[in-house]
């Protein structure tokens, strides 16, 4: 099953490789993960998609939580939480190809944010799921370039992961 | 950051480095110099509070610390230079990693302005140590040196001990700033778990005491917490039978009848039948490693399992339990033997006759019974006469290999860090610079190194550390000429088919030992191993490298092939013609 793993890391360097190097000396899987400081300069906040048994997941968040450099993590998918996920498509449409794009966007609620004669580039934010989805509808063959982001997640609710 | 002047003395980074070394109460460093730590060592040679000890390989000096911390419990402290030094130790501290021991090692760094520029004898030292340590520091800023220093000890030697790497480039050594070293310090990511959880510990004694055929295991953790007398109170008081992994030897005394003997790949039968047919396990300080477990889905096939250990990433990796406590093994251990003391319920003594009885007849196969009328020397027989003069008192060390599990199987350890050998690693070359660090913390105890022909060559050249700081050591060489354990692996799996197992142009050993300025004796016949030994171990002077010409085509009975169940043993000849006769 998917994991989504939020940490409160140090912010110092060194910090992502520990966790990078975590994952490929284990041998544990990463699907996507994002990094950036957070209101406090001192750490940074991660996110962190992996998939793997029970078992698995279990260890990962045990190592995760023995690197000193970890402050502390939650496993979202074990509370309700909100995902999102942003990516960027660039797309061949010229001709009657461009209506029919804008309306796939408009219904996608994503936006074009640059044109050119023969291309648009999309902007569209939601689960992975939903970004999936808008890429099935595109024709495989107009899609130039795809930069997603990799998920971030927060818990719903009043609490928080700080320390 | 602007700091308020304290009135505190004001040295360089080098000063800073060797006055924290000696406020943590440091008492031996082990190293070999070079560019990048030469303020350092300027610094240490206008001291003698932290007494340097000049190895002559950066790897002896990484087992040398690590020896040091393996027999006294306190952190092993070594110094190497950037690049090659660096790279030297790795090996070392990967071997401490494996082993969970503490050390903290300082690792010379070029400039910080030349980092990343390829420099000369630059190596990313954090980067290539990440994997087998702790946690490591680049230091950065003089201002943070003395703190880091205290981290890296705090670090090395809680929770779960292991080794920890201080980065320190070179011109962070010579620039200055107030010294101060802190009492303490708090990492707010960090806090190792000391206190079981009561109810799991509550859980696991009402398991124990229902249990009809209970089994202990015990590994390093308990040597590591120094939990050993409270293990032994505590397997007093159930009665139960007791087995050890190779690290955790020497924590409950060998010559206890409660004691089965090692477990695992080259466990006794009796320890490893009792694993396979007991109804509750208790491990304790033990991370269930391949080693010892074989195949998973075999192992302890009826057992309800119950495993305590200060590592929570310990539990259910590879062996799922049903009861687990995080804590420390002392901690823990205190609390059951309070609920044990307290409660009214008993053991099943009758279960535990029964169970005592299956266990005296399969200890009455004497799985470890050889050839004691052999005109060759058989290197069982060594061990044993090792073990008979120094009363099994010894501290020994020991390479990896068939020498290794003898030692292991042979000697019969009574007391706690007595047993010093590369467990999880299983580097060859350890166990002669162990032996230096074994020396110079107990100068006055007996030190043997148990070592192999092929072995013993990886860390030869510490042969003259040992002549500078006149150490004693009992190097026991067994020399089949063979590398054994491949050796012995290709004939059980490879049709005997012994690639590259041979050791070939060997060199004369006694006339190597001489070179080196000790005492070099070669034994042939089992009739002189008493004597050769009991003259190097009188000698208190004088380091003995004693060649004893081994029978080649001796094996390491019982063993269980990797994968195998623990019912599944290769065993002795005696044994199976005895099953072969039923
Ligand atoms: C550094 C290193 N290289 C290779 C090995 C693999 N290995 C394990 S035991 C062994 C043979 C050891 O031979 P020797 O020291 O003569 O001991 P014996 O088994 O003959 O007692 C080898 C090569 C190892 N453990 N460590």
């Amino acid at each position: 099953m998917k994991h989504i793993i939020s940490i409160l890391l140090e912010n110092e360097s060194g910090a992502l490789s520990r966790v990078a190097g975590l994952f490929s000396a284990r041998g544990y899987n990463i699907e996507s993960l994002t990094v950036a400081t957070t209101e406090d300069p001192t750490m940074s906040r991660m996110t962190l998609v992996t998939s793997g048994s029970d078992q698995i997941i279990e260890q990962i968040i045990k190592q995760l939580n023995k690197l000193i450099d970890v402050v502390k993590l939650v496993d979202l998918s074990e509370d309700e939480h909100i995902e999102r996920e942003m990516m960027l498509v660039k797309v061949k449409s010229s001709g009657p190809d461009r209506e029919e794009l804008k309306r796939l966007t408009e219904i996608f609620r994503g936006r074009i944010i640059d044109v050119t004669p023969r291309t648009y580039t999309v902007e569209l934010t939601g689960t992975g799921g939903k970004l999936d989805a808008f890429l099935q509808a595109l024709e495989a063959a107009s899609i130039i370039e795809t930069v997603r982001s990799g998920t971030s997640g927060i818990t719903r609710g009043d609490k928080g992961l700080s320390l | 950051m602007q700091q308020q002047s304290t009135g505190a003395e004001i040295l360089t980074g080098a000063e800073i480095l060797a006055r924290s070394l000696k406020d943590e109460g440091v008492e031996y460093i082990f190293g070999y110099p070079g560019g990048a730590v030469l303020h350092i060592y300027d610094a240490l040679f206008k001291q003698d509070a932290v007494k340097h000890i000049l190895v002559r390989h950066e790897q002896g000096a990484s087992h040398a610390a690590d020896g040091y911390a393996r027999a006294t419990g306190r952190p092993g402290v070594l110094l190497v230079t950037s690049g090659p030094g660096a790279t030297n130790a790795v090996t070392g501290i990967a071997t401490a990693y494996m082993d969970s021991i503490p050390m903290v090692i300082i690792t010379g760094q070029v400039n910080t302005w030349a980092i990343g520029s390829d420099a000369f004898q630059e190596v990313d030292s954090v980067g290539i140590t990440r994997p087998c340590v702790k946690h490591n520091f680049l230091v950065k800023d003089v201002k943070d040196l003395a703190e880091t220093i205290k981290k890296a000890f705090y670090l090395a030697s809680s929770g779960r001990p292991g080794p920890v790497v201080v980065d320190v480039p070179k011109d962070v050594t010579a620039l200055t700033a107030e010294y101060h070293y802190p009492e303490s310090v708090n990492i707010r990511s960090y806090s190792p778990v000391e206190k079981g959880h009561s109810g799991q510990i509550k859980r696991a004694v009402e398991m124990l005491l229902a249990a009809k055929k209970p089994m202990i295991y015990t590994g390093g953790g308990v040597v590591l917490d120094n939990a050993s007398e409270i293990l032994v109170e505590f397997t007093k008081l159930l009665g139960f039978p007791i087995t050890n992994t190779l690290m955790g030897l020497g924590s409950f005394p060998a010559s206890d009848r409660q004691f089965l003997g090692m477990l695992g790949m080259h466990g006794t039968y009796e320890a490893n039948m009792a694993m396979h047919d007991c109804d509750v396990l208790l491990a304790v300080g033990a991370r269930f490693d391949d080693r010892v477990v074989g195949k998973v889905e075999e192992f302890c096939p009826y057992a309800k399992k119950i495993h305590i250990d200060i590592d929570p990433a310990s539990i259910s990796k590879s062996v799922i339990v049903d009861v687990p406590i995080v804590g420390s093994v002392s901690s823990v251990l205190t609390d059951m033997i309070a609920q044990l003391k307290a409660t009214e319920v008993k053991t099943d003594a009758d279960a535990l006759t029964q169970w005592w009885n299956q266990i005296e007849a399969w200890r009455k196969q004497d799985c470890l019974r050889y050839d004691t009328k052999s005109d060759i020397i058989k290197p069982q027989g060594v061990i044993q006469k090792l073990h008979e003069i120094t009363k099994g008192d010894a501290f020994i060390t020991s390479d990896v290999g068939q020498h290794q599990m003898w030692a292991a199987q042979y000697y019969g350890f009574n007391k706690p860090r007595r047993w010093i050998n590369s467990g999880g690693l299983g580097t060859m070359g350890f166990g002669l610079p162990a032996a230096i660090g074994v020396q110079l913390a107990y100068p006055d105890e007996t030190v043997c190194c148990v070592t192999g022909e092929a072995s013993i060559m990886m860390c030869i050249q510490e042969l003259s550390t040992c002549l500078q700081y006149g150490l004693p050591i009992n190097v026991v060489s067994l020399n089949n000429r063979y590398m054994g354990m491949v050796r012995q692996w290709q004939e059980f799996f490879y049709e005997g088919r012994y690639a590259m197992s041979y050791m070939d142009a060997l060199p004369d050993f006694v006339a190597l030992a001489n070179s080196f300025g000790h005492v070099g004796l070669r034994v042939e016949s089992p009739a002189d191993v008493e004597a050769a030994l009991k003259e190097a171990i009188a000698d208190t002077k004088r380091l003995y490298f004693i060649d004893f010409v081994t029978d080649q085509t001796e094996n390491v009975f019982p063993m269980i092939a990797a994968g195998k169940g623990h019912h599944e043993m290769h065993l002795p000849a005696h044994m199976t013609a005895e099953r072969d006769l039923a």
